[in-house]
């Protein structure tokens, strides 16, 4: 079975995260970049259930600057078998729309019979990719999994809907997204890390997808202006004594909170 | 046949699983009407939905769109995606508004890939500007806002949930029912739904005024039943940080936060709850934050406008005794 995790790398969000003032892109150097947290958990969904189906072969796609590679070495070293890297500098700033058909082209390349994401990914959070990926492939669809059973020519699990909790299917071959209900991605070992070493690792551009970033037919999402909010100060803080819970109520009860 | 307005904004409108519109319908039909002439769209299954077309014009919609294609309550997504791809065609509107909710971005996705249209995710206000119509965004939990628009096109937008107050006039009913060929594309199979049940009468957290969370701090679920409490004293709903869901105390549609739910209240409390960059971004455009944590250091002071440094199993029982006695 040919499964294909999404990962993307992303502005680690322990630090402060910032946009270019400017051109309203994710400002890289402003904190360390990480692999997102989602595309780890994904991926140790894979690494788990890749035990009990026939030739497993797990491959890592990702859409990233070339600084990249480094981080996105570290999926071959938790255990996936080959990473397919876009890296093209016409791409940096792609949209929603760019990035599914980038995706879904270098999917196709590759071949698949699951592809596994993240239902939301940390610095996006467009929440959509995986749903445009699955209507551009022609495939079934099912978000947001907090469980999945993958079998020879199915894949099932409990979807977390809106008002409720259902149980859906569909036939391979398909897209699903994932929770952050899953279980965090595992620690690479010094095994894993020298046997990514020799783990075959593709590069791509948009042109080797036959993908022009600059076409002008399809409308693409553009950012007209970027301000930053004025950061938030703190107030007034007080030390328990025995009665902060009535000075809390004063409080609340002067500012008619309560 | 039907002709609809220039400057038309189609709206889809969720139903719950009792056949009445989602709590969402207003802000987007609120939204619509501040840019154009909103046009709703209604799917369901075959005779689910109740009243659709008297409760859309209730909330603003000019006209209202009813469909009920095949296996809309059977297979994830794609019948309303073509329910919608049928609509566009017939009313080619300056824009889609779709709900940011699990289904209404599964919906916008394969929308926009479909028609190629350009997608604007999570917007919390829409504007129109002499080229078309502008989204809205606050992004890294409020710390910019950004302005997006299509280079050509009608774009897509998914409106935050709670996030607009504006509300329509109210409209009178007109609705027609809209035929929708399948388009065959594969979907997903629900086998079973189970609806959650309402637990309380509490407001939702979505687009509550007052909002009361529990972290790590509260210890256990037990325990956890103090933010209840107090959330009941102010009229609040109820958040939770991840820890408190991942420690499974409360449902995974309490968090709040960079992967959960992003509020705005009036007023935010937050119990034991240490204020990690990925919770704030959930919750630090809230008006007024209050904290209690007995960790003087706890990132969540920063932001707050009135910090207890204390054990909240002592501050909070006490607040809740002043506030009940005050009230009577
Ligand atoms: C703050 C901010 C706001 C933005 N708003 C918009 C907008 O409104 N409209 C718009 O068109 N674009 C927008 N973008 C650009 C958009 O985020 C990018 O196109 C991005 O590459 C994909 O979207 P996402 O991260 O939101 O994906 P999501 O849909 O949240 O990602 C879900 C999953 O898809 C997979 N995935 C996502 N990106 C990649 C990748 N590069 N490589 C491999 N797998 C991936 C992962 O498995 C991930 O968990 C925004 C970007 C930022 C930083
Ligand atoms: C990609 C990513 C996404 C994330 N998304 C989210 C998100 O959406 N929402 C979210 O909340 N987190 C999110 N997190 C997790 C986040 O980093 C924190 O781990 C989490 O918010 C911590 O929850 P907490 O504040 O309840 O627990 P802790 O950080 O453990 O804090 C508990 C606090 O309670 C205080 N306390 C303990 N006992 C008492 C007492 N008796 N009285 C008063 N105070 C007491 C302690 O001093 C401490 O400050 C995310 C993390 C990542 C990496």
């Amino acid at each position: 079975m040919r499964i294909i995790v999404l990962m993307k790398e992303v502005p680690d969000t322990y630090g402060e995260r910032k946009l270019n003032l400017e051109t309203g892109l994710a400002e890289r150097g402003a904190s360390e970049a990480v692999l997102d947290e989602i595309g780890e958990r994904a991926l140790e969904l894979a690494l788990t259930q890749a035990a009990s189906l026939e030739d497993a072969e797990i491959t890592v796609v990702s859409m990233a600057p070339e600084t990249a590679t480094a981080t996105l070495r570290k999926a071959l070293a938790m255990g996936a078998d080959k990473l397919v890297h876009i890296a093209d500098e016409n791409l940096v700033g792609a949209d929603l729309g760019l990035t599914a058909e980038v995706l879904a082209a270098a999917i196709r390349r590759t071949g698949f019979d699951l592809v596994i994401a993240g239902n939301l990914s940390t610095d996006g959070y467009g929440g959509v990719l995986p749903a445009m990926i699955a209507e551009l492939l022609g495939v079934p669809y099912a978000s947001a999994l907090t469980t999945v059973d993958i079998s020879a020519d199915r894949v099932s699990g409990t979807r977390e809907a809106d008002g409720g909790v259902m149980t859906v299917a569909a036939p391979l071959p398909a897209v699903i997204s994932i929770t952050e209900r899953f279980p965090a991605g595992r620690f690479p070992n010094f095994k894993g890390i020298m046997a990514a070493k020799k783990k075959p690792v593709e590069t791509l551009t948009a042109a080797d997808l036959e993908i022009d970033p600059e076409g002008l037919e399809t409308p693409r999402s553009i950012m007209l202006a970027v301000s930053e909010r004025p950061a938030r100060s703190a107030g007034t803080k007080i030390v328990d004594e025995g009665d902060a819970g009535e000075k809390l109520a004063e409080f609340l009860i002067q500012n008619r909170l309560a | 046949m039907t002709t609809f307005p220039e400057d038309s904004i189609l709206v889809l409108l969720e139903t719950t699983p009792s056949g009445g519109l989602a709590k969402s319908a207003a802000g987007l039909l609120g939204a619509a009407s501040q840019v154009g002439t909103p046009i709703a769209l209604v799917v369901s299954a075959s005779g689910a939905a109740s009243n659709a077309t008297q409760n859309a014009a209730a909330l603003g919609a000019k006209q209202v769109l009813t469909a009920e294609p095949e296996g809309a309550d059977a297979r994830l997504a794609v019948p309303t995606v073509d329910a919608l791809a049928a609509a566009a065609d017939l009313v080619r509107p300056d824009a889609v508004l779709i709900s940011n909710s699990i289904d209404g971005r599964d919906v916008a996705g394969r929308f926009a890939a479909r028609t190629r249209s350009a997608l604007a995710i999570d917007a919390v206000g829409v504007s129109r500007d002499e080229e078309g119509i502008v989204a809205h965004h606050s992004v890294y939990g409020g710390a910019y806002n950004v302005d997006c628009a299509p280079t050509f096109g009608a774009p897509v937008i998914t409106v935050r949930e709670g996030s607009i107050d504006v509300r329509a006039e109210a409209a009178s009913p007109e609705g027609a029912p809209l035929d929708v060929p399948p388009s065959g594309a594969p979907a997903a199979s629900i086998e079973s739904f189970e609806e959650q049940a309402v637990v309380s009468t509490r407001p939702e957290l979505r687009g509550a005024a007052k909002v009361v969370a529990g972290g790590r701090g509260l210890t256990s679920q037990e325990q956890f039943a103090l933010v209840d409490q107090l959330a009941d004293v102010l009229g609040a709903a109820v958040g939770a940080s991840r820890a408190a869901v991942d420690a499974g105390w409360v449902p995974n549609s309490y968090q709040v936060g960079q992967t959960g739910i992003s509020v705005s209240p009036q007023l935010y409390v937050a119990l034991g709850v240490s204020g990690a960059i990925q919770h704030r971004a959930g919750m630090q455009t809230a008006k007024t934050i209050v904290a209690i944590n007995k960790d003087p250091d706890a990132p969540i002071f920063e932001i707050a406008d009135f910090g207890v440094v204390g054990d909240l199993f002592d501050v909070v029982p006490q607040l809740i005794a002043s506030l009940s006695a005050r009230k009577e």
